[in-house]
């Protein structure tokens, strides 16, 4: 954390690259935040606006018509994909969380037979390209019969084989094996162990998965767009895109871009929010289980 | 280890029949107790994972035929894919798309990670949070929200062109639309692999950036000397997953393709193919052995990249 100090050289010179570093790290905070700043400001703007006035300053205030038409728009389905959006992801993050957390915690406070190649194989999935999952898994739901059901998105967004990771790496670093010899000289059974002491110590773990597959299903669009053909199951990320279709191709009776900006702005406000609250978790999720502190 | 440890001490103790049995019973109960914890990801995965995996490897086996239905065709389908234009034209887009992309954005993502580091910064956390913000933009949103800076008839882009007598630059065109892809990638992951490396910088021990700065080395020379050497498991592994990532492309291409459907075609990207050939012309079987081969390509490239990597390494 402590910057380099006894640095050489002469002080304008420090200045200097100081100056020039800043400039660098300005532009590309600009060039980061430009899409979202852009997102706000065609929130803000009727149809006609869209098109006519400056794309990146605001000029008439329309968002509250905005929200009214995103809501009201083909018999209010945007209510529905946004319903499904939440109901999908929390379905998946917490039981992909608890799976998780479980086999994390068997993998790291066990020796049984089967241990490591088990770990090896679920390790070498995290490699396999989920996008050529998707269609195999589409032929296989529809025959039992669960394609365009809630079921075929949540399912297979259970699995997380980087959340099994993800635990095992955080219960051998947080769970001491004494805590659980000692619940067990009191006579404790393994399952009330897990319940009652080592879920407690793996919370922070816990919470990082489920904050990553929620993400990670709030924002999929491959999986839903496959297996999901009735509007009114769509996500989010789905719906805006076939209204956005049908914006480019013309049709309809109303304007369809206002609504689609208005729509996109709407699904990101929920994870920008869990962004700049759970900060801790987010980058604890993408540094390898090193989020002890 | 320390399950172990309880077994042996329960064995060692003198005892009678009721002591082993209960010894005997623990160790039966460790056993089982951690496949239980296990099971619910185990039949998930099962179901989930390997169940795809191998149906699609086996259909990859058959066509369906107009006439004769089903048939086992053996390796025909990836003969054919080895072969076919569309197919390859996808690979070698996606190798071009790499080539630059990969170092541009993580070349990017450690220039960022090395300066918050390296302390000559002031408002650091705002940076930091800015910088990884697109991470938590959905990429449809951020593809929605490109296609319409890209666009020629409201995108601020075309409309500062015209405001100054030029032509609309047209971003989607058929020699602009792979570095427009690229540009949204870079956009959605900089900030993703900035954090992971600069998790890595935060790591280096504290007593070798001072031995370096006592010594008289430069900010750049402690850099390039000591920290980047020490990061560089978390740059290979950013690098890795940058390259299956790109194969993979999907979402952007596909959502931009109604606004570009004369430069993005149905098989612009290997998985936007393997999606056509299944759902606009209910080609399944060939549609997973492209899938399957794809796969192939992203192992091989990988291990490719591993390879020249580690010899490297070793030489130094």
């Amino acid at each position: 954390m402590a910057p380099i100090t006894g640095r050489r050289g002469s002080p304008g010179e420090s200045q200097f690259t100081r100056v020039l570093t800043m400039v660098l790290l300005t532009v590309f905070l600009v060039y980061s935040l430009l899409p979202v700043f852009y997102l706000i400001v065609s929130s803000t703007k009727d149809n006609t606006d869209l098109f006519s006035s400056f794309g990146l300053w605001f000029a008439s205030f329309s968002l509250p018509e905005n929200l009214r038409d995103t809501f009201a728009h083909d018999g209010g389905v945007f209510w529905n994909w946004l319903w499904n959006t939440a109901y999908y992801s929390v379905c998946s993050a917490v039981g992909a969380a608890f799976i998780s957390t479980i086999a994390g915690y068997a993998f790291a406070k066990y020796r049984f037979p089967g241990r490591i190649p088990v770990f090896a194989v679920i390790l070498g999935s995290i490699m396999v390209p989920q996008t050529a999952l998707v269609i195999p898994t589409y032929l296989l739901l529809s025959k039992i019969g669960l394609i365009d059901t809630p079921l075929a998105v949540i399912l297979p967004s259970l699995v997380s084989p980087f959340g099994v990771y993800l635990m095992r790496v955080y219960a051998e670093q947080s769970v001491p094996d004494d805590l659980l010899n000692a619940a067990r000289v009191d006579g404790a059974g393994e399952l009330r162990i897990f319940w009652s002491v080592a879920l407690r110590v793996l919370m922070p773990g816990f919470v990082t998965v489920l904050l990553l597959s929620f993400v990670a299903t709030w924002n999929n669009y491959f999986l839903p767009l496959v297996v999901l053909s009735t509007p009114e199951l769509y996500p989010l990320s789905v719906g805006l895109v076939s209204w956005n279709s049908l914006a480019t191709a013309g049709g309809g009776a109303q304007p369809l871009f206002p609504l689609v900006i208005t729509g996109a702005l709407v699904s990101v406000i929920p994870i920008i929010v869990s962004f700049l609250f759970l900060q801790r978790y987010w980058q604890g999720g993408l540094t390898f289980g090193s989020l002890k502190d | 280890m320390a399950v172990e440890q309880g077994d042996q001490a329960g064995l060692a103790s003198p005892g009678g029949k009721q002591q082993r049995r209960a010894a005997r019973n623990r160790r039966w109960r460790r056993m089982v107790i951690p496949y239980l914890f296990l099971l619910p990801f185990l039949v998930l995965f099962l179901v989930f994972l390997v169940l795809p995996l191998a149906y699609a490897l086996g259909i990859s086996l058959f066509e369906n035929r107009l006439v004769g239905g089903t048939v086992f065709v053996g390796a025909q389908n990836y003969l054919k894919a080895i072969g076919d234009p569309a197919f390859l034209g996808g690979v070698v887009r996606m190798l071009k798309f790499g080539v630059f992309q990969v170092p541009i954005m993580l070349g990017l993502a450690l220039l960022l990670a090395l300066v918050l580091d390296s302390g000559v910064v002031w408002f650091r956390t705002v940076f930091r949070l800015g910088f990884f913000l697109p991470y938590a933009v959905p990429s449809v949103v951020a593809t929605l929200v490109w296609g319409y800076l890209y666009g020629q008839d409201f995108g601020p882009f075309a409309q500062l062109a015209e405001r100054f007598g030029l032509p609309a630059p047209n971003f989607l065109s058929d020699s602009l639309v792979l570095g427009s892809l690229a540009n949204i990638v870079t956009w959605q992951f900089t900030g993703y692999n900035m954090i992971i490396l600069y998790a890595a910088l935060q790591a280096v021990p504290g007593e070798l950036r001072d031995a370096g700065a006592v010594d008289g080395a430069r900010g750049w020379q402690v850099a390039w000397y000591i920290k980047i050497p020490l990061i560089l498991p978390a740059l290979f592994l950013t690098a890795v997953f940058s390259i299956i990532g790109t194969f993979q492309l999907f979402n952007e291409a596909q959502i931009l393709q109604p606004q570009a459907p004369g430069s993005i075609s149905e098989s612009f990207t290997p998985n936007l193919y393997a999606y056509s050939l299944a759902f606009t012309n209910q080609q399944y079987e060939y549609s997973a052995a492209i899938s399957f081969a794809l796969g192939a390509v992203v192992v091989v490239c990988s291990y490719i990249f591993m390879l020249v990597t580690n010899r490297r390494e070793e030489g130094d």
